[in-house]
């Protein structure tokens, strides 16, 4: 009966996308006449209490070393027996590197299809029904699921988990059932650049184009960043040209994101990026050229060489969040 | 070893989508086909493969007759033969991975590559999908791949900050990210060659999609903002924006 929702921590914590996969769902139940169930893998009881501020009535708290590190084959037997167990046609989780490895092969063991990436989701005359961006976010797809089972996952930073209250949620210790072969394919470790923030986790990002003239002039991105708490991103330009990461790229064969704030230094605005960024909330773009594309989509824009602009920004900014 | 990759038939990425007549796809009129860009890197890992252990690398497509545009470049970039599940409706990521995985079922594959995402629906599902309905491991977004003479391998895949590393065993179904290698350009003699390689069609089980598209809508338009102004004299008055009107800081 319950929704179910997959809920994902690192190092103990619990990742925000899960708390606004956990809200989001709350408020669908709620309009359902039902309740939500989350699925916490490791943390702790804390951690698992805590789901009740984001409107979970109940936690099952999955406490099995073996997984600690991502193994889909384990996870997708873990959900599809919590999901049995709950009795839940539903499940939620956050559109992240997990939970989009996870949600198809979960979708075809409990026999239902998934609407990946959902950027908004209601309950419509009983269905749920789900938009989705599609060709990278010029168009959008409204979805309802037919098969019984029905999987969703929620794009990251687009759904609100609000401030956490309430009531803590039952705790259940939940031992799935797994053996040898469940854990044939599975993670030995992660490589994660401490403190980095990823783009598609920031609520604000600082991305830089070909207009930086050089991977040596990233400290202007850095340091702007670094006073907003944001990401470092990157145009595709850049990337192929080896200054930055592939990790950095924002655009269509990059990665989508939605940020708060997202400020465009050099970056000309091509339809590939535009399609990555466009749903930002706040857009400033810094280009010398006017007629740059980046300032069609700016909510905000400087005409000017990001060498001037940038350190008078950063200075600016530093002065006004200081006071 | 029998080496299958899956590419998908998108429109490119210049494309300015237009929704069509029915209001639930995009308006085709005018737009240019492409190989998945994604699918590059699987294609070029089937070659990579074949090349250092020897077999033969089938190019599978779910799509009306169109697609075969798309198989052959694959066969350009140097597989072997294509495989055409001859699909007219419009199938959903499950009814396509349903067709493939029906195709692939007694076709002793060891390895299926596909992309991370196909750019038209941008599902990121299909290695999921088909590793289940195969019964054999999947890994997504691999930017690494090193696979052992007895068949078990490392991959890296692309997660938030950083990789993650994930070992397995063939057979497995794989998706391919930016950065598994290189992808070849076919030369013109592999375009020519292509031509003559053969291409069998099959016919997929009828499929009812899961997923039912409502409607298909443009997403509201962005209004150009304002200039605030030129070079670092306009920092100032952009700032009490951002705070002020935006909020944002
Ligand atoms: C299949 C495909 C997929 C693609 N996917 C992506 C993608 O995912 N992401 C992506 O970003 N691109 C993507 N692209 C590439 C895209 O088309 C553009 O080439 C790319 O975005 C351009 O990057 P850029 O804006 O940094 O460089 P440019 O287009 O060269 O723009 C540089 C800008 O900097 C400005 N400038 C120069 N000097 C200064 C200065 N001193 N001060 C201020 N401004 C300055 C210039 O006016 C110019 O507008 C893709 C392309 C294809 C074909
Ligand atoms: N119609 C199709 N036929 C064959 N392979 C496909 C098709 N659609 C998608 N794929 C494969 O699945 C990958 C991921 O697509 P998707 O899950 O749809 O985003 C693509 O990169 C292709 O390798």
């Amino acid at each position: 009966m319950s929704i179910l929702v997959v809920t994902e921590q690192r190092d103990g914590k619990v990742k925000k996308a899960s708390y606004e996969a956990v809200r989001t769902a709350a408020k669908i139940a709620g309009e359902m006449g039902t309740t939500v169930t989350a699925v916490l893998f490791g943390a702790d009881e804390a951690a698992a209490k805590g789901m009740g501020g984001y409107g979970a009535a109940k936690t099952l708290h999955i406490a099995d070393d073996r997984l600690n590190l991502y193994a889909n084959g384990a996870y997708v037997k873990a959900v599809a027996q919590a999901a049995e167990k709950e009795g839940s046609d539903v499940v939620m989780m956050p559109a992240t590197a997990l939970g989009k490895d996870l949600a198809p092969r979960l979708a075809v063991r409990m026999d239902g299809a998934v609407a990946p990436d959902v950027t908004d989701i209601s309950v419509d005359g009983g269905d749920i029904t789900a938009v989705r961006p599609v060709y990278a976010g010029k168009a959008l797809i409204k979805v309802k699921i037919n098969s019984a089972k029905k999987v969703f996952t929620l794009r990251p930073n687009v759904f609100s988990a609000g401030e956490a209250g309430g009531d803590e949620a039952a705790v259940e210790a939940f031992a799935p059932e797994l053996g040898d072969e469940d854990f044939v394919t599975k993670s030995t470790g992660t490589s994660i650049a401490s403190g980095k923030l990823d783009v598609t986790e920031a609520v604000n990002i600082v991305s830089g184009g070909r207009g930086l003239q050089g991977p040596e002039h990233w400290q202007l991105v850095e340091g702007l960043a670094e006073v907003l708490g944001a990401a470092t991103g990157a145009s595709r330009a850049v990337v192929d040209a080896g200054w930055r990461p592939h990790a950095e790229q924002v655009g269509q064969t990059g990665k989508t994101v939605s940020p708060n704030l997202y400020v465009a230094l050099g970056i000309s605005g091509a339809i590939q990026h535009l399609a990555g960024m466009s749903s930002s909330k706040c857009i400033v773009a810094v280009n010398k050229d006017k007629d740059a594309p980046i300032f069609q989509v700016a909510d905000y824009g400087i005409v000017g060489d990001v060498f001037e602009v940038v350190p008078a920004l950063t200075e600016e900014l530093k002065n006004h969040i200081g006071s | 070893m029998n080496i299958f990759v899956c590419v998908s038939h998108v429109p490119d990425t210049t494309t300015k989508v237009q929704v069509g007549g029915d209001g639930k796809a995009i308006d085709p009129a005018g737009v240019t086909y492409i190989l998945n860009p994604y699918d590059e890197y699987a294609v070029e890992a089937g070659l990579q493969l074949k090349e250092a252990r020897g077999g033969e690398v089938t190019i599978v497509c779910v799509g009306p007759d169109a697609v075969k545009e798309t198989i052959r470049k694959g066969l350009a970039m140097g597989a072997d033969k294509g495989l055409h599940v001859v699909a007219a409706e419009p199938r959903d990521s499950f009814g396509t991975a349903k067709a493939i995985a029906d195709a692939l079922k007694d076709r002793a594959a060891d390895v299926v590559f596909c992309g991370r995402q196909s750019i038209d629906y941008d599902g990121w599902q299909m290695s999921g999908l088909l590793g289940e309905m195969l019964s054999i491991p999947s890994v997504s977004v691999a930017a690494k791949l090193d696979i052992a003479e007895d068949g078990s391998f490392t991959a890296e895949r692309d997660i938030e900050g950083g990789q993650e590393t994930i070992t397995s065993k063939l057979p497995a179904v794989i998706s391919a990210q930016k950065g598994l290698n290189e992808p070849r350009y076919p030369k013109l003699q592999g375009i020519m060659q292509a031509k003559r390689k053969p291409i069998e069609d099959v016919e997929p089980v009828p499929y009812e999609n899961r997923v039912e598209v409502l409607e298909m809508s443009k997403p509201p338009i962005k209004e150009a903002g304002k200039i605030v102004g030129e070079g670092p004299d306009a920092v100032k008055e952009l700032v009490r924006l951002l705070h002020e009107e935006a909020k944002v800081i």
